[in-house]
């Protein structure tokens, strides 16, 4: 069977390079799913999880934002951050969700600092969601 | 001639000064070594983006996006990358004098440009000059990972976006080798030149469309260019303070074997004249 060399690359070095059956994605346009063969495709990801399907079982990588260009045989995942769930630092994560939350409970008026706070929250709670559903 | 003891003071004060450039100097190997592996994991990432944004900017004419755009300069932005830290030779002093240097050429007054430092010696540098500060960075790690910079690189991305300024440029230290960096000049606003390297045949589906992609591709690309730009700079930072580190632990050498060298005269002076002291109070007596 025909498989997806996934690449999940960030600026502080590549995350994982393997091969997969089948990558799903949540982008910004909604879910993706992408089989070998696909054609030569870019689009933005929301911040989420990345499910990669091999032989049965899922493994998940936690993506803030950035971008998948599709080739293939050959899926790239651009992102600022990214992480294997065995690398989410979990006490982090629960303390910034808890900072996020409480800074949009203060800060309704000012819209700047409104949008940073809920894109943290969603920044948390989708690397604890990563990490619960290994 | 300088005594006995004072020769033996400025011996034992030169090699503490030497053990501590020594020490200096190895501490700033490691972190080359480390900056450099930084700068490695950093390229796939950077050579990914480029083809993605190359080969959407060049296989549709038809896009529009205000950071391809080169509208009349009005005002230039500077990002300069120094060190918190001074004793790393020339490493600050080249790039500051390049900046300065660029913008009497450049400039008639102060409300034509601004500038970001990066590094406690590039702001007491604009201070001291009065030059004006849009934002200053302090206090980087040796270490820099993408999230710490990326507030200060989209920063600069935004005044773009704003209009603030209608050109972005950077100046840092191009690491070339361990004893060598070249002080660059790099555009990174407006993407009017976005280096192509070999064209690609694939071409992509948009999804949902180009506008949209270039809409978070373009600012994400400008943060990794200045990005890569810092960590290049930092791989230069302590390539050059290991340098000067070490030209320092060379002439503490060759200083204390000259010292030592006088040491030993004056000691051999000294017994010298207590022998002849001793043969001529001897034949006194006699």
């Amino acid at each position: 069977m025909k498989t997806l060399t996934v690449s999940v690359v960030t600026p502080d070095g590549p995350v994982l390079e393997e091969s997969y059956d089948m990558v799903s994605v949540r982008a910004e346009g909604g879910e993706l799913g992408i089989l070998p063969g696909h054609i030569p495709l870019v689009a933005p990801l929301t911040i989420s999880a990345v499910r990669l399907k091999k032989q049965g079982n899922t493994d998940y990588v936690a993506v803030s934002g950035g971008f998948l260009e599709v080739r293939p045989d050959q899926v790239t995942i651009l992102a600022q951050a990214a992480e294997n769930p065995s690398d989410i630092d979990v006490d982090r994560a629960e303390a910034a969700k808890q900072r996020a939350e409480e800074r949009l409970n203060e800060t309704k008026s000012e819209e700047i600092d409104f949008t940073r706070a809920k894109l943290a929250l969603q920044r948390a709670t989708n690397r604890l969601e990563v990490v619960n559903n290994k | 001639m300088a005594s006995l003891r004072d020769l033996k003071a400025r011996i034992s004060s030169t090699s503490n000064t030497k053990q501590i450039t020594k020490a200096m100097e190895m501490v700033s190997a490691s972190k080359l070594n480390k900056a450099e592996d930084n700068a490695k994991a950093f390229v796939p990432y950077m050579k990914k983006i480029q083809e993605v944004v190359a080969s959407i900017a060049t296989g549709n004419i038809d896009v529009d996006h205000p950071m391809l755009i080169s509208r009349p300069v009005k005002k230039t932005g500077y990002i300069v990358i120094t060190s918190d830290r001074g004793l790393a030779g020339p490493y600050n002093t080249n790039v500051l004098r390049k900046l300065y240097q660029t913008i009497e050429e450049r400039h008639q007054s102060k409300d034509e440009y601004v500038i970001i430092p990066i590094g406690k010696v590039g702001r007491d540098f604009c201070k001291k000059r009065d030059l004006p500060i849009a934002h200053e960075v302090t206090g980087l790690p040796d270490q820099p990972s993408f999230a710490e910079i990326k507030d200060i690189a989209n920063y600069a991305v935004n005044l773009f976006a704003d209009e603030e300024v209608d050109e972005l440029n950077l100046f840092y230290n191009h690491f070339i080798s361990a004893i060598s960096q070249e002080v660059t000049e790099t555009k990174v606003l407006p993407l009017n030149d976005i280096d192509v390297g070999e064209k690609q045949s694939s071409m992509y589906e948009y999804e949902p469309n180009q506008e949209q992609i270039l809409e978070t591709l373009l600012p994400q690309y400008a943060e990794s260019l200045v990005y890569g730009a810092l960590l290049d700079g930092k791989a230069s930072e302590h390539a050059s303070r290991m340098t000067a580190m070490r030209n320092a632990t060379d002439n503490a050498e060759d200083i204390i074997d000259e010292l030592t060298l006088s040491y030993n005269r004056a000691r051999q002076a000294a017994i010298t004249q207590e022998i002849s002291e001793i043969v001529s109070g001897a034949a006194a007596l006699e």
